[in-house]
């Protein structure tokens, strides 16, 4: 019964997207009040309705309510909660209702908190916004119906596939999918801006803060599917280049590039046209990431279902967003009014520099992606583009953006000084420099290349720290001057800091972790070891366990460096009982200076067990940076949300307490 | 400068780091781009030494011989053809004997297949696209293993 008030549910809120999108659009052209009035209370009712049918189909999972098809396929009775729960969008039909959710909190969200904007433009945005939904509702109705049932029920289903019953992959979607569609919003405030012929001081105040949510939301849904793939997988591996990871990374740096323009439009006026093709093509790289996800043209972990019929409907929804948002820009963009100058070298010359790299590395991505789709659709010739291209193309487009980076914040709007930034940056460069000398000190001899590696990881961290002391006078004010001037730094600047910072931690856990791993791939039998940078591991032999909803071997090991303990170390050979299928789960030990990672192999014939052991220098690194870049992210929409309103603060003051909240 | 002049700048520095891009990537295909075959095709038109390939097919029954440590000899076949892949290191979670495999190396100059990485299915009703339809190609007929059906649960080939 609950199963099928989800489903009505969920073609009302179709219905109603309907009318959210044709109404309010309506009104903003005849400039007719109470039209446009429509779009509020639709995009309100759109998410409850939502809400509903979510909630219902999460409550069909945690029941075991197997007679509804989706369950009995991804669900067991004896599943952990949590992963009953997750198992809710740990599938196709369901991930894609979670997906049209948060597009409606985001719309729902302009409907609360965008009482400020401009009426026309509300309207026009919450329009697209609901042609979206209404796009994915429809493809989720015709095609992938979480709520069919059948019948007769089985007595069982058949179970999540285990390398997905995970706690960092539970939350890996939902981040992700608060990326991906966070996105939409910009695009939806971009295509209102083409129909309407202007953008205002209020467009980029509202674009900016909703793109830099999504950003935060894709950099940690990012890295907890690289921090998974690193401890789930048994490969040891955080990256692969993988046509899905490219899919999520594409958006993030075309977002990454939007988020800094946007930063120009809404101090200076100015790269409006720029702003807005850039606000098109990341949500239309967001939905070429479902498209290429979802349609399984990919083979990976998250093609469900191959099923062409959902592919050419994706496919067919991406070309209507991203041709048609390409169309009216080339139409329309003209019609924006030009913003204001600056000379090349200014903090506007500096993110330009920052756009120019990071779309064309994204663009090097997409052709490393596409390619190998294309030739194979063309020829019939099957290839794969793996790591090698991307570190001979997207490496050396990153070093000028990483080494330009520290540079930008300290440039003037307008008309920066290039000389008088070096003279700031000169301690930064100092350390960077002593970094080389530590670094080629204490590793063994290693690529050549890797200390400079680690030294503009340094660079950049330095001169994020540089640029917050600067501004607060350090060494030429007195201690208290720095302190107060510390304090009434506004958080956008902290932001800006830390998350440059974190892209410098980022660097140096790459580098370290490319360039100094330790890899041991060898029979061990009970009671033999092996040294590993430094850690000697001791193999006493494997004893079987059973889990919750699994069996296990679990390979005994116990660490020890300079002949005292440091710790033991359980990695095991896991069998699931539904599905029935095995896994690794390794063993992993976090010394100061990088993770030492043991993985239990086969069973030989012979006696003994194939281990695998890592040491992986400063690994960590690059998951914490990513999780610093979402604070940063977080402390500068911290910073933001009071001046939302601001141009109309005076005004309107009553308002402000609205946005406030 | 002039409002024109200073565009100028901009997109000049736009198209030279475009065009650094663009030969970047014609470099880096013509040197690091790897091929997937299936074991009829290397015998065709053997790929040129020390050229990185990926063999794709059916780890053939009985094939899998362990040598010592962590060696291990196996065989891929399409069931015309067969190859016989040497691989050091431990072999993923769902490989298994009559199941589809992908194994990436080059060819050595006797005729074996020597693979510095195997990927296999990691779910239970999966089989790499690649390999599903090359082996269609061939006219072979898949095992219940490799269907594809409405509800099969998420899969994986490579990581």
């Amino acid at each position: 019964m609950i199963t099928e008030i989800g489903h009505f549910a969920l073609i009302l809120a179709i219905i109603t997207a309907a009318v959210q999108m044709l109404v309010p659009a309506w009104g903003a052209r005849k400039g007719d009040a109470r039209l446009m009035g429509v779009a509020e209370p639709a995009a309100l009712s759109q998410l409850t309705l939502l809400m509903i049918a979510f909630l219902s189909l999460t409550h069909a999972y945690v029941t075991s309510d197997f007679s509804v098809a989706n369950v009995a396929a991804n669900s067991h009775s004896t599943k952990p909660l949590l992963y009953k729960i997750s198992g809710v969008w740990g599938n196709h039909e369901g991930s894609m209702l979670l997906w049209v959710l948060i597009l409606a909190v985001f719309g729902a969200a302009v409907a609360l908190f965008g009482t400020n904007l401009p009426m026309t433009l509300r309207a026009n945005v919450l329009s697209v916004q609901a042609s979206i939904a209404l796009a994915f509702g429809l493809f989720i109705l015709l095609t992938s119906n979480p709520f069919e049932r059948i019948s007769p029920a089985p007595f069982d289903g058949r179970g999540l596939n285990p390398i997905l019953q995970d706690p960092a992959l539970s939350f890996h979607p939902p981040f992700l999918y608060m990326g991906y569609v966070g996105f939409s919003m910009a695009f939806s405030f971009a295509i209102a801006a083409l129909l309407e012929g202007r953008t205002d001081a209020a467009w980029a105040r509202w674009v900016r803060p909703w793109t830099l949510l999504a950003w935060m939301c894709l950099t940690i849904g990012i890295a907890m599917g690289s921090w998974w793939a690193y401890y789930e997988l048994g490969w040891g591996g955080w990256w692969f280049w993988d046509p899905v990871e490219n899919a999520s990374f594409m958006p993030w740096l075309a977002g990454t590039a939007l988020l800094h323009s946007a930063l120009v439009m809404e101090k200076r006026d100015a790269l409006k046209v720029w702003t807005v093709l850039l606000a098109i093509l990341t949500f239309s790289l967001s939905l070429m990431g479902t498209f290429l996800v979802r349609s399984g043209v990919l083979s990976s972990v998250h093609a469900f279902a191959v099923d062409p019929e959902r592919g050419v409907f994706v496919l067919a929804i991406m070309v209507l967003f991203t041709g048609g948002g390409l169309t009216l820009f080339a139409w329309r963009a003209s019609e924006l009014r030009q913003g204001g100058i600056f000379a090349p070298i200014s903090r506007e010359g500096g993110l330009v520099l920052n756009n120019i790299l990071l779309t064309t590395a994204c663009a090097t991505v997409l052709v490393g992606t596409l390619y190998p789709l294309a030739l194979e659709s063309f020829t019939g010739t099957k290839i794969s583009v793996g790591a090698p291209y991307f570190d001979m193309t997207f490496g050396p487009l990153m070093l000028p953006l990483l080494l330009a980076m520290p540079f930008g914040p300290y440039l003037a709007w307008k008309r920066g000084d290039a000389y008088a930034a070096a003279q700031r940056l000169f301690v930064a460069a100092l350390i960077a420099i002593a970094a080389i000398a530590v670094t080629f000190a204490v590793t063994k001899p290693g690529p050549w290349l890797a200390p400079f590696g680690i030294a503009l990881g340094v660079w950049i961290m330095a001169g994020a720290v540089s640029e917050v002391l600067f501004r607060a006078k350090f060494g030429k004010a007195g201690w208290e001057e720095v302190a107060r001037r510390l304090r009434n730094l506004p958080r956008s600047v902290y932001g800006t800091a830390l998350a440059h910072f974190g892209v410098g931690m980022m660097v140096i856990g790459i580098i370290a972790t490319t360039a100094y791993q330790t890899e041991k791939i060898l029979l061990m039998k009970a009671g033999e070891s092996v040294d590993v940078a430094g850690f000697n591991v001791t193999f006493n032999g494997a004893k079987a366990a059973d889990g919750p909803n699994y069996k296990e071997q679990i390979g005994m090991f116990s660490v020890t460096s300079d002949g005292s303990p440091v710790t033991t170390l359980q990695p095991s050979k896991r069998l699931y009982d539904a599905p029935p299928q095995p896994t690794t789960e390794a063993g992993i030990y976090n010394a100061w200076t990088g993770d030492l990672y043991v993985v239990l192999g086969d069973e030989q014939q012979a006696g003994g067990w194939a281990v695998r052991a890592y040491f992986h220098p400063f690994v960590r690194f690059i998951w914490i940076g990513a999780l610093v870049m979402f604070i940063a992210g977080g402390l500068s929409l911290s910073d933001r949300r009071l001046r939302i309103g601001a141009p109309q603060r005076a005004r309107k003051p009553s308002h402000r307490a609205v946005l406030a909240k | 400068m002039t409002r024109k002049q200073r565009r100028g700048i901009l997109i000049g520095a736009g198209v030279a780091v475009l065009s650094v891009a663009a030969i970047l990537v014609l470099f880096a295909f013509q040197s690091s781009i790897v091929f997937f075959h299936t074991p009829s095709d290397i015998t065709q038109k053997k790929p040129a030494d020390g050229q990185r390939v990926r063999l794709g097919g059916l780890v053939k029954e009985g094939s899998i011989v362990r040598g010592t440590g962590t060696d291990v000899m196996f065989k891929v076949t399409d069931t015309i053809e067969t190859i016989n892949v040497a691989y050091s290191g431990i072999l993923p979670d769902l490989f298994r004997e009559g199941q589809g495999v992908i194994a990436e190396g080059t060819l050595a100059a006797d005729g074996h297949f020597k693979a510095d990485t195997v990927l296999a299915k990691h779910d239970e009703t999966y089989m790499p696209p690649e390999v599903a339809k090359a082996l269609k190609e061939k006219g072979v007929k898949l095992g219940q293993g490799a269907k594809h059906d409405a509800n099969s649960n998420p899969g994986m080939a490579t990581p």
